[in-house]
């Protein structure tokens, strides 16, 4: 390590080996670390403060009416460059976007860009409605009628049935069949026999007309129905209209999938829809960012090294970064001991205090932006009633937790939002026992009695065990309460949570970006990350007139009123907000908290010091 | 000895054929998908991916596909959980697992066999019987309590000797001392038992009274029958170490295939699942049939009896 020291190389702990390095595909915090290297988005991180924008591809950007930031410019700089020479424009950031939103492409993090107009009914394949908007005789009150048709996939349906394929993704062989016969599909009741015709009709008119070399079982491509919000004015000019107004747009674009890729290397190994093509294989990949791919060796490492068409290059402090993919924390952290890296990527929890009395200067514990909380399952008994839930939120002793069994520095979440910037954290959350007591006798369970079979669901890590004890012991300590703890191996577990198979359920959320309502607008009916079953119209028309207003403080001041109702409510129990523990040497400099921990590569430095660990 | 073969190879495939059934429907049979993740994901991307994985189509058609693509393109098929051919990440880990292995497999060797014939010949003594607790303690204490000791009282304090890590050869030797260790023990015990056995015929009566020097007494008329119990046990026990161990792999960080094993079931990975599975299943019925060929050489008896059957 010392010698990757003089040499300018930064060793990092990277708990795994990536899925891929195409930004299109991938999902992951540690795929994000590497491909952050490599490619360079609109705008970049600054390297210590939180929610600031640094430029990036984007010299400068602005809404184009301060007032309503429903539509952005993004001048992009005239010598940006691919890493092999070619010129980098809007174009190539058009094309991204449209790569990430094709259906066949299969990414499973299209959703970050449904903030652009019409992005999320080309990637959801919303035939039907793009149909029928131009249409004179539609109307809201007449689209309204039509909510309970399963135009998408209805995986609650018989299997490969219409209703279980969706009336938008049938081929023109099903619509065929289906104007034969209109009674292959389930239709709602209230629906007259011409209205389903006439959505018949225009689905197969459209996928009749002019279908090229597509197959007979073949969709055709929806791309010529929509008005992508996004277009490129001229060569280094994008211009982005959003559904709603986004005063914190910069921050989403800091996001991975909002990085171009290169068109020319891209359509060079295969097209716009395919997946796997080896445009990202070491010898192809062409990205834009700080770095490029020296060596991949599968398992064991990867390399960059300088980037010499990168514009700011002469501001780029290090030679090179290699991640190694250390899944096992235990042999991360004697490596790190042992002097093989600079940075880990995270410290084992027995290890931490041992690690802050031995080498006090290389332990870091950072807020993260994440809450650990249980989900309550509001459909089932006893939690169905909200004084139950409280019940159980007020008799968690979080301050407990943290000091006896997680020892990690962790934060009592008095809220859901992690504390950030000028949000108003919330203080709603405390370790009240007597309320708690009161209110479960109030909700008919004094001391207890009579509360059904609850079982906590958690994972078969030894860690969730061990939390998972210390809060049993807590309900039945403070409320009387007998609760069971069912472990389950990690996607048993997913598995289950998503069925709503459980009473209370340990779970946890990171945000994707640095605004409140990542952690808030999950709880809305039928976004599949609630899982609780809880839902309020009340909650849903405030954020609704948040994400309609432009002004910052005004929409802070509304998102705090939805979550002060969430809380109230409470269909989770928050326990504490994340930290960040993990080890980093002294010879690293530039490397600030942040609150996300993506730490912008070109602003480190390395600078071999006295200060060594052993020797 | 053509029939025997023949025999085999078809035992074989037939063995191959099973596993393959069952590993394909007990991945069935596990809870969730392959992309199932925290977060979640819109039903129509779930259909997209299924649809990009063949994993939209009749489950029937599932089982007949997978094994038809391997025959027919030799493909057995794409990573959910990798990104990439399966072929690939065999191809990449197995070398390190092979390498490893046969360090793992002649740390074994070296140590068990020697243990074993020293405790044989001073059977009862007290060399025996430290030998014997020692190879004892060697099947008892498991690889995730040695490796880890070794890392901290070993490796540590010698310099050029890494933790962890996987690039230069001086990098295996703790990996295929932990991993060989267990099989060494082994190895010791039956060595002894085999060679005890023998020693106790009639023939080494004979050549003793014949006047031949103890030495060659072991070498040369006791060794060759009283390691069959140990070859036996070396064809599926080089299989097991050439296919990596999930253990000592993330204990060494080591790039090999064990891992994968274990990562393949936690993600619902099944290609990646089936494709190991049967790649260790092949592994293991060729091992096996070269110990039978092996023991047929070593052993007169059993190569007759192996040519009638």
């Amino acid at each position: 390590m010392d010698d990757a020291s003089r040499k300018g190389i930064l060793i990092m702990g990277n708990s795994g080996e990536p899925k891929g390095l195409d930004p299109h595909i991938v999902s992951g915090v540690l795929e994000s670390n590497i491909i952050r290297s490599l490619f360079e988005g609109l705008v970049e991180a600054h390297p210590s403060k939180d929610g600031i924008a640094m430029p990036g591809v984007a010299e400068k950007w602005y809404p184009v009416d301060p007032a309503r930031p429903d539509e952005w410019i993004f001048e992009l700089r005239k010598d940006a460059q691919w890493s092999d020479g070619e010129p980098l424009t809007a174009e190539d950031f058009l094309f991204s976007f449209r790569r990430l939103l094709t259906p066949a492409l299969a990414s499973d993090y299209s959703f970050m860009l449904y903030y652009i107009k019409d992005a999320e009914f080309y990637h959801k394949s919303q035939r039907s409605y793009l149909l029928f908007r131009k249409d004179a005789n539609f109307t809201e009150d007449w689209w309204s009628t039509f909510k309970n048709v399963d135009f998408g996939p209805n995986e609650k349906a018989e299997e490969n049935s219409f209703n279980f394929i969706g009336l938008d993704k049938l081929t023109l062989t099903n619509l065929e069949n289906l104007l034969e016969n209109p009674s292959l599909f389930l239709w709602p009741k209230n629906l007259s026999p011409e209205i389903r015709r006439s959505l018949i009709m225009k689905n197969l008119n459209f996928e009749k007309g002019d279908r090229g070399q597509l197959k007979k079982d073949e969709l055709k491509d929806l791309w010529k129905l929509i008005e992508l919000g996004a277009t490129a004015p001229d060569m280094h000019t994008l211009r982005v209209k959003l559904n709603s107004p986004i005063p914190f747009l910069p921050e989403i674009t800091k996001h991975y999938t909002w990085y171009p890729v290169p068109k020319h290397i891209v359509l060079k190994h295969g097209t716009i829809g395919e997946r796997f093509t080896s445009w990202t294989k070491p010898e192809n990949l062409v990205g834009n960012g700080a770095f490029i791919l020296k060596s991949w060796r599968f398992n064991d490492h990867i390399e960059v090294s300088r980037n010499q068409h990168y514009w700011d290059k002469s501001n780029v402090g290090l030679n090179g970064i290699r991640f190694l993919p250390i899944g096992n924390l235990y042999t991360e952290d004697r490596m790190y001991f042992d002097g093989q890296m600079h940075v880990t990527y995270s410290i084992a929890s027995e290890l931490i205090e041992y690690s802050r009395k031995k080498y006090p200067e290389h332990v870091r514990s950072e807020l993260y932006l994440g809450t650990y909380f249980i989900r309550t399952n509001v459909s089932n008994k006893p939690f169905t009633d909200p004084r139950v839930r409280l019940a159980f939120s007020y008799s968690l002793n979080q301050k407990s937790l943290i000091d006896n069994v997680l020892k990690g520095g962790q934060k009592p979440a008095s809220g859901l939002v992690p504390p950030f910037g000028n949000y108003p954290a919330s203080d709603t959350v405390t370790f009240d026992p007597e309320l708690a007591r009161k209110l479960l006798a109030e909700a008919g369970y004094p001391g207890g009695k009579g509360l059904p079979d609850i079982e906590f669901l958690t994972t078969d890590k030894e860690s969730s065990k061990v939390t998972a004890e210390a809060l049993q012991a807590m309900w039945k300590e403070h409320l009387g309460a007998t609760i069971k703890i069912k472990q389950m191996e990690w996607t048993s577990y997913i598995t289950a949570m998503f069925a709503k198979d459980y009473d209370l359920a340990a779970g946890g959320w990171i945000g994707d970006y640095m605004d409140p309502l990542t952690f808030l607008d999950m709880w809305m009916k039928g976004v599949g990350n609630n899982r609780t079953g809880w839902h309020n119209e009340e909650f849903e028309d405030i954020l609704g007139m948040a994400a309609q207003t432009g002004e910052a403080a005004k929409r802070y001041e509304l998102l705090a009123q939805a979550e002060a109702l969430f809380l109230g409510e409470r269909p989770i129990l928050p326990v504490y907000w994340y930290t960040r523990n993990y080890l980093l040497h002294p010879d690293v400099k530039g490397w600030n908290p942040l609150l996300l921990d993506n730490h912008p590569y070109k602003f480190l430095r390395l600078q071999p010091g006295a200060n060594n660990r052993k020797d | 000895m053509l029939r025997f073969l023949i025999g085999r190879v078809l035992q074989g495939f037939l063995v191959l054929f099973a596993l393959y059934t069952i590993t394909f429907f007990l991945a069935k049979a596990m809870p969730g998908e392959p992309f199932t993740s925290e977060k979640n994901i819109s039903a129509e991307t779930k259909a997209n991916i299924r649809k990009l994985y063949g994993l939209d189509k009749p489950i029937w058609e599932q089982y007949i596909v997978y094994p038809k693509n391997i025959i027919t393109e030799g493909s057995f098929g794409i990573s959910t959980s990798k990104g990439r051919p399966v072929i690939d990440i065999i191809a990449q880990s197995f070398p390190n697992s092979l390498m490893l292995g046969l360090c793992a497999l002649g740390f074994a060797i070296g140590i068990g066999v020697p243990i074993g014939i020293l405790s044989a010949v001073r059977k009862n003594s007290w060399i025996d019987w430290s030998c014997m607790a020692v190879a004892m303690i060697g099947i008892c204490i498991p690889s995730f309590t040695i490796g880890p000791l070794l890392q901290i009282y070993v490796a540590a304090h010698i310099p050029g000797l890494k933790v962890a890590g996987w690039g230069n050869w001086e990098d295996i030797l703790l990996p295929a001392f932990t991993l060989g260790l267990v099989s060494a023990a082994y190895l010791a015990r039956l060595t002894r038992g085999g060679i005890l056995e023998v020693l106790s015929q009639d023939f080494v009566r004979t050549a003793h009274a014949k006047g031949v020097s103890p030495t060659q007494v072991i070498l040369k008329h006791t060794l060759r029958g009283g390691l069959l119990p140990a070859v036996a046990y070396l064809g599926p026990a080089f299989a097991a170490l050439i296919s990596g161990s999930f253990i000592v792999e993330t204990i060494f960080q080591v790039p090999g295939m064990g891992q994968h094993f274990v990562n393949a079931a936690t993600t619902r990975d099944e290609f990646l699942l089936l494709g190991l599975s049967l790649f260790f299943g092949l592994l293991i019925v060729v091992m096996n049939l070269l110990a039978d060929l092996l023991t047929g050489l070593l052993d007169p008896r059993m190569r007759q009896s192996g040519g009638t059957d």
